[in-house]
């Protein structure tokens, strides 16, 4: 397989550089160094500069908060004569628990699952790019990263519950919903998974596939 | 790859350093997202770590109301801490719940504190907890004022009457019994609720029982050590010789019970009674408000009566003032005469005649009780049964001088001191009466009726005749009488002959008089005439005047 794509060229490969922003396609310049687009401005690089890092720095963030964005409470529900506070998992049992299982199953796909599996991908993605070696195809791990980036939206649900609730149950002293900090942390980690899956790069994968071609075809030609 | 090596090499020299110190700072800059992020998760953590407090336990006879991880404990409605679990003692027989307390909430972590499940409670003495209906059960707390720190309590099954550090002081009521308080019961002065009980227990020798108060600041000022202390519970209806009686303190005092304190008129006593004073419980304000007793005396009294209508607890008097109270009435026999007395013990309070008493001791230099009633028995002092009530027919005793009563021995060291008795007025007229009954039943009124009714039809017959003949007789008699009146009336009326007949006979009469004195008085002067006559010159004789013009004017 990797054979089969080996022949094709890559813009690094041709020593051309195109322009992130305008598409302007241009000579490289050398190896590093930073250029700018003759056409508009915007500087070139290959690749995603410090792709790797960046990724990695924003997912930590992410799964650090992650646990108080768990732990903390996310929403009250005050009523005449009791307030209840509710993490994202105790919201989802009591859902459970009070005869909507559909909507607790939503709920935990999309604010415990999607969160912790966006973590797994990434990182697994991340240390597949690092090592060089990977077992996995490169069209297949392309194909995740490009779940992760549209899944990634999705972890908001809660958080929009929160703040939809927020603004229509506003009863006075009848019934009340309000947000509790939870849900800032919460936010937090969405976004932060978000910005760590915009900037890893994935043709991080091909370079690295098309490098294992290389050497697979230069040990064959040995 | 050949193709680009060559601007790279060509450009080598130039842009090394930049790309260097470029690359670090874009590194350094990225890994701050972590890292503020875990100063974050780090400083939740901290926070979290400060603000929780001790972890105390508290058992509960039962866990009604308590919910793991939703339970609250509350001091003055504020939250202090949350229960994290529930569960059995080792002996299944109370709930220990593990509280989590706040940081701010450590001092309640100490000795003496208290916890209580503050449910709705619906009593006698109103209603509380209301908002738990629907809220749930929370734990009350109360902090002790220690220092020493605990970890272990026993939680309360009634919320506690008092809260720690209230100003006020606690007083000590002995009492014979509990009546309807409990604790919460309030305590009145002047009809103000200024104090609850907040504890009891039994004496030690079970004898009484010990009634704790507590008087809030700053009304605790007005108990003095003269103050005296009753029962306000419910209604005080008594039946006794002095008629029915109705006392309450207030209505709610009537449902749920109560303490009433006041002092007795007259004192003046400002001080304030020292913390944990003991004051005597009386069951009624009149008993409370009576001045001191002193020592009591007790009395025996033997009455060969039937005691119907005395009762254990009626009156003693002494010429009218209430000496004390009778306290046991029993049957004796007198194998000597084969007959039942009355066996009547009583106590009384010689202090209550007030000063006659204190005269009587001053004057004999004696102050022995049985030697004082010595001297009264002496005197004639006897004990008798009177009638208080005559509707109800209450008895009392009554202290009194028979100074015609028969000498009877007295033994002033006996410990119930014996009185002699006199048999009771009502008694006394009881058998008087029966004695005029006894004398009525001996009169044979059947005979009397047999004879009665034998001169009725007598009298019967009598008149029958009285009636058939004499009656026919009487009326012609009183027919003839009337005839003879009507005669005389007419005989006597003005008009009527006799009467001109006898006017003119009395002026005749009159002219007889008159010429009688005429010739009286002619003889008086001229006595010779009786034998020569008159001489013819010789005046007239003339008449006297008339004594009345009435004869005058008849003579024309």
């Amino acid at each position: 397989m990797s054979a089969a794509h080996a022949p094709l060229p890559t813009a690094t490969r041709l020593g051309l550089i195109g322009c992130h922003v305008c598409g302007q396609v241009c000579r490289c310049v050398a190896h590093g160094k930073v250029g700018a687009c003759p056409r508009c401005g915007a500087s070139l690089h290959r690749r995603k500069p410090n792709s790797i890092a960046r990724t990695w720095a924003l997912l930590i963030a992410a799964i650090i908060l992650y646990l108080p964005a768990n732990i903390v409470p996310i929403m009250r529900t005050a009523s005449l004569f009791s307030s209840t506070d509710n993490t994202i998992l105790s919201g989802v049992v009591e859902l459970w628990v009070v005869g909507s299982p559909d909507l607790a199953v939503i709920v935990f796909i999309a604010s415990i699952m999607v969160p912790v599996l966006k973590f797994i991908a990434l990182a697994w993605l991340l240390v597949s790019v690092q090592r060089k070696r990977a077992r996995w195809p490169a069209r297949q791990r392309t194909r995740l990263y490009g779940l992760v980036e549209a899944m990634g939206y999705w972890s908001m649900l809660d958080v929009f519950v929160v703040t939809l609730l927020t603004g229509v149950v506003q009863l006075g002293p009848l019934a009340r919903v309000e947000p509790l900090p939870g849900v800032i942390w919460f936010a937090l980690v969405v976004v932060l998974t978000m910005l760590a899956s915009m900037s890893f790069d994935p043709r991080l994968i091909w370079d690295n596939a098309a490098e294992n071609a290389v050497k697979s075809s230069g040990n064959l030609h040995d | 790859m050949t193709d680009s090596h060559d601007p790279t090499t060509r450009d080598d020299d130039l842009p090394e350093p930049a790309k260097v110190r470029k690359r670090r700072w874009t590194v350094s800059l990225i890994w701050l997202v972590p890292l503020v992020a875990a100063l974050i998760g780090l400083s939740l953590v901290v926070t979290a770590w400060l603000q929780a407090g001790p972890e105390i336990v508290i058992s509960f006879q039962d866990a009604q109301g308590i919910t793991a991880g939703k339970t609250e404990v509350k001091y003055k409605n504020v939250v202090i801490g949350k229960v994290r679990g529930l569960r059995l003692s080792d002996d299944r027989s109370r709930v220990m719940v593990t509280v989590d307390l706040d940081k701010n909430a450590g001092s309640f972590a100490t000795e003496g504190s208290r916890f209580w499940v503050v449910r709705p409670r619906i009593g006698l003495g109103g209603v509380s907890g209301l908002g738990t209906l629907f809220s749930g059960s929370y734990i009350g707390a109360d902090t002790g004022g220690s220092q020493n720190e605990d970890r272990y309590f026993k939680g309360l099954e009634t919320p506690p009457p008092l809260t720690h550090n209230e100003a006020g002081s606690s007083y000590l009521l002995s009492s014979k019994d509990l009546g309807s308080l409990d604790i919460g019961s309030p305590v009145y002065y002047r009809r103000i609720q200024v104090g609850r009980v907040v504890a009891y227990h039994l004496d030690a020798d079970g004898k009484g029982v010990t009634v704790q108060l507590f008087i809030k600041a700053p009304n605790d000022k007005f108990v003095t050590d003269n103050t005296r202390f009753w029962n306000a519970s419910g209604v005080d209806v008594s039946l006794g010789a002095g008629g029915l009686k109705v006392n309450t303190e207030s209505l709610a005092t009537v449902i749920s019970g109560g303490v009433a304190f006041g002092t007795p008129p007259g004192n003046t006593a400002t001080t304030q009674a020292s913390e944990d004073s003991r004051f005597t419980l009386f069951s009624n304000q009149a008993l409370a408000m009576h001045p001191p007793d002193g020592a009591p005396v007790r009395l025996k009294m033997l009455f060969h009566q039937s005691v119907r209508g005395l009762a254990v607890g009626a009156q003693v008097d002494f010429l009218g003032i209430d000496l004390g109270r009778v306290t046991n009435i029993s049957l004796d026999f007198d194998p000597k005469t084969k007959r039942f007395p009355a066996e009547v013990t009583a106590v009384i309070y010689p202090h209550r005649i007030g000063r006659a008493n204190q005269r009587f001791i001053e004057r004999t230099g004696n102050d022995n009780p049985g030697a004082l009633l010595g001297i009264l028995v002496k005197h004639g002092l006897r004990a008798q049964l009177r009638n208080g009530n005559l509707l109800t027919g209450q008895l009392y005793v009554a202290l009194d001088f028979f100074p015609k009563a028969p000498k009877v021995a007295y033994n002033g060291k006996l410990d119930p001191l014996v009185v002699p008795t006199m048999p009771g007025s009502f008694d006394k007229l009881q058998q008087q009466v029966a004695d005029i009954v006894d004398k009525v039943h001996k009169i044979p009124f059947d005979d009397l009726g047999a004879h009665l009714d034998a001169s009725l039809r007598q009298l019967n017959a009598l008149l029958a005749q009285f009636n058939n003949e004499l009656a026919p007789e009487a009326k012609s008699t009183l027919e003839q009488a009337q005839k003879t009146l009507s005669t005389a009336t007419s005989a006597l009326s003005g008009d009527s002959p006799l009467r001109q007949s006898l006017g003119q006979t009395l002026q005749e009469l009159e002219r007889a008089a008159r010429s009688l004195r005429v010739l009286t008085s002619y003889l008086s002067r001229h006595p010779e005439s009786l034998l020569r006559g008159r001489r013819n010159n010789d005046p007239a004789p003339h008449a006297p005047p008339p004594p009345s013009h009435q004869p005058a004017r008849s003579q024309p």
